[in-house]
């Protein structure tokens, strides 16, 4: 500060203009700020724009949109808890499987793998985050809803039919489906963070349980999972959000049923496949306006959970980075 | 052998297992897809109209040249915020603008695709009273900004600061600097973040659905109806006709090659980047 003071009179105002000018420094500083900050206008304006879009819904409806169970396009109510409901168990129905898979493999690649395996195996994995989600819902239509069909909910049914959640027809489609495609969608982020969770752990932690006398499993799961917790945690939470956004291969096998069921053999809906199939089949107003909120309660839940999964990632990179 | 080292076994057998699981799945979609699309795939599939169903034949030129327009739209918004905003995070900003805008990016990359769209539809479609390339190529964009914006700016930062003094040191100004020896010393990196975003954008389905829309003939203009590949796949894929599945699996054989191989140099131009740094 005080030097500040100090050298702030010595340079006189026509030299500093002369220097601003030249450099262009401020200018350059003026372009790249303007660049930078559309990005945060534009994100505030979508929020803007949800929010008028949604008007005449959330006018209509208030808080009850939120606990309607009718979604009735020709008497105009709206209803959002089908498509709520189908949203979350189809997303939690994933992480049930893409949790203790990503999470093995996430082990096996941090700390069994030798370094070479291990990255191209890595690859493999995040070329499969590659895959456009059309071409997921793609085959999943001409093969997986074909064996759920034929082989895997017949069987669901034989063996565990006695539970309320496999009974039913089989479908094929349904929430089921939409649940074994979003797993395979999930679990690339799950190992890919998780593996960068675990890989900062520091070595002499995995060093002092195995010279305690810990087997190679103990060790890691003992220590070393524990150590990259909150990590693994962020890659679940991120994997959640991806789920619940998921559209076009969840729309395509997701079976287009605007009930709420027990059974996972059953067809259903979740928010965003009644997006893209009625968006623009909307004749009315309030039609457009429920589809428009139904958007703004899906970006709700994907905002909270990535914000939560940004701090948890953040959290342990910052403690792994600070007691390596 | 005590039962603790069994468990061991057991369990590091077990993880093993996930991982072959996993990574057998992207052998599974690429295997039955090559065997699929590429049984159908022929001349006239990238050089014909989409046909109505009952005729055999055609193809989806429309839709792989409206893909490619509509990735150019997004490219040409998309790839300048990302890689100005950028410059601005790691060279000229402080500390609470970039790390506010840092977050936005964030936030952005987390919205779901669908929402882009609806908000796609409502600044473009809605006051152009049209469905059109434009409204599409906006919504892409959105998408691909996060990405190029944020991998930038992580490439910018990995500039050892030592150059940008050594330049300054010479008297040149900041600007200068920046022009001269850190976008250069970057330059695979940022390459590879703008890849990267091409990539994650080609596949993208829901943002176009009511943006670009789709369309069976040869758009004219950018203010008309745009048919993409990945659109058309949806579009194809469930319909009742089997010709038209024959043509889902031939472009769905086409995208995802696209795609992997957007993937795959962008890996290269890294690696090459890493290995002329060390070299």
């Amino acid at each position: 500060m005080a030097t500040a003071a100090v050298t702030g009179p010595i340079q006189s105002r026509p030299k500093k203009l002369v220097k601003f000018w030249r450099d262009g420094d401020q200018i350059a500083h003026l372009v790249t700020l303007i660049f930078a900050a559309s990005v945060f206008l534009v994100t505030v304006f979508l929020v803007y724009e949800l929010w008028i879009h949604s008007g005449p819904s959330r006018a209509k409806f208030g808080f009850s949109f939120l606990t309607g169970k009718t979604w009735d396009p020709v008497a105009e109510q709206f209803g959002a808890l089908p498509f709520i409901y189908g949203t979350v168990l189809t997303s939690l129905l994933a992480l049930l499987i893409s949790v203790p898979l990503g999470v093995g493999a996430a082990i096996f690649l941090a700390e069994l793998a030798p370094p070479k395996l291990s990255n191209v195996c890595t690859f493999l994995v995040e070329l499969l985050a590659a895959v456009p989600s059309v071409i997921l819902g793609l085959l999943a239509i001409f093969t997986l809803v074909p064996m759920l069909r034929q082989y895997g909910e017949p069987f669901l049914k034989r063996t565990l039919g006695f539970l309320p959640l496999f009974q039913g027809p089989a479908y094929g489609v349904g929430y089921l489906a939409a649940g074994l495609i979003l797993a395979i969608m999930t679990f690339p982020f799950i190992i890919s963070i998780s593996r960068e969770a675990l890989l900062a752990v520091p070595r002499e932690q995995r060093e002092a349980a195995l010279a305690l006398g810990a087997t190679k499993w103990e060790s890691t799961w003992k220590v070393v999972v524990p150590y990259a917790r909150l990590g693994i945690l962020g890659s679940i939470f991120l994997a959640l959000a991806r789920a619940l956004g998921e559209t076009m291969a969840v729309t395509m096998v997701i079976g287009n049923d605007t009930g709420i069921h027990t059974s996972l053999l059953s067809p259903g809906y979740t928010i965003a496949a009644i997006i893209a199939n009625e968006f623009t089949e909307a004749t009315s107003d309030v039609y457009l306006s429920a589809l428009v909120e139904l958007g703004l309660v899906l970006f709700a839940l994907t905002m909270v959970l990535n914000a939560v999964a940004q701090l948890l990632i953040a959290a342990t990179t910052g403690k792994g980075s600070t007691q390596a | 052998m005590t039962r603790r080292n069994i468990v061991n076994g057991i369990m590091l057998t077990i993880t093993g297992i996930c991982t072959v699981v996993t990574v057998s799945v992207l052998f599974l979609i690429l295997g039955y897809l090559a065997v699929n699309g590429w049984r159908s795939l022929d001349f006239n599939f990238f050089t014909k109209l989409p046909l109505s169903p009952g005729e055999t034949g055609g193809g989806v030129a429309n839709a792989i040249v409206g893909s490619g327009v509509l990735i150019l739209i997004a490219a040409a918004i998309g790839i300048p915020v990302g890689f100005l905003g950028a410059i601005y995070l790691a060279e000229f900003g402080g500390k609470t603008v970039p790390m506010l805008i840092r977050y936005t990016a964030d936030l952005l990359n987390g919205v779901p695709s669908i929402v882009i769209g609806i908000f796609a539809w409502t600044v473009i479609v809605v006051p152009m009273h049209h469905f059109s390339a434009w409204a599409g190529g906006f919504a892409l964009s959105l998408m691909m900004i996060p990405i190029g914006l944020r991998a930038t700016e992580q490439f910018l930062r990995s500039v050892p600061t030592s150059l940008r003094e050594a330049s300054l040191a010479l008297g040149a100004s900041k600007t200068r600097t920046v022009i001269s020896v850190v976008v250069p010393a970057a330059k695979q990196g940022i390459l590879t973040g703008m890849i990267l975003g091409v990539a994650r954008v080609a596949g993208e389905t829901a943002p176009l659905l009511f943006t670009s829309l789709n369309n069976q003939y040869w758009a004219n203009k950018l203010g008309e109806p745009t048919a993409s590949l990945p659109v058309m796949i949806y579009k194809l894929a469930i319909s009742p006709y089997d010709d038209w599945h024959r043509q889902a699996w031939a472009a769905g054989l086409v995208l995802l090659v696209l795609v992997l191989i957007a993937n795959i140099a962008s890996r290269w131009v890294l690696s090459r980047g890493a290995s002329a740094h060390r070299g």
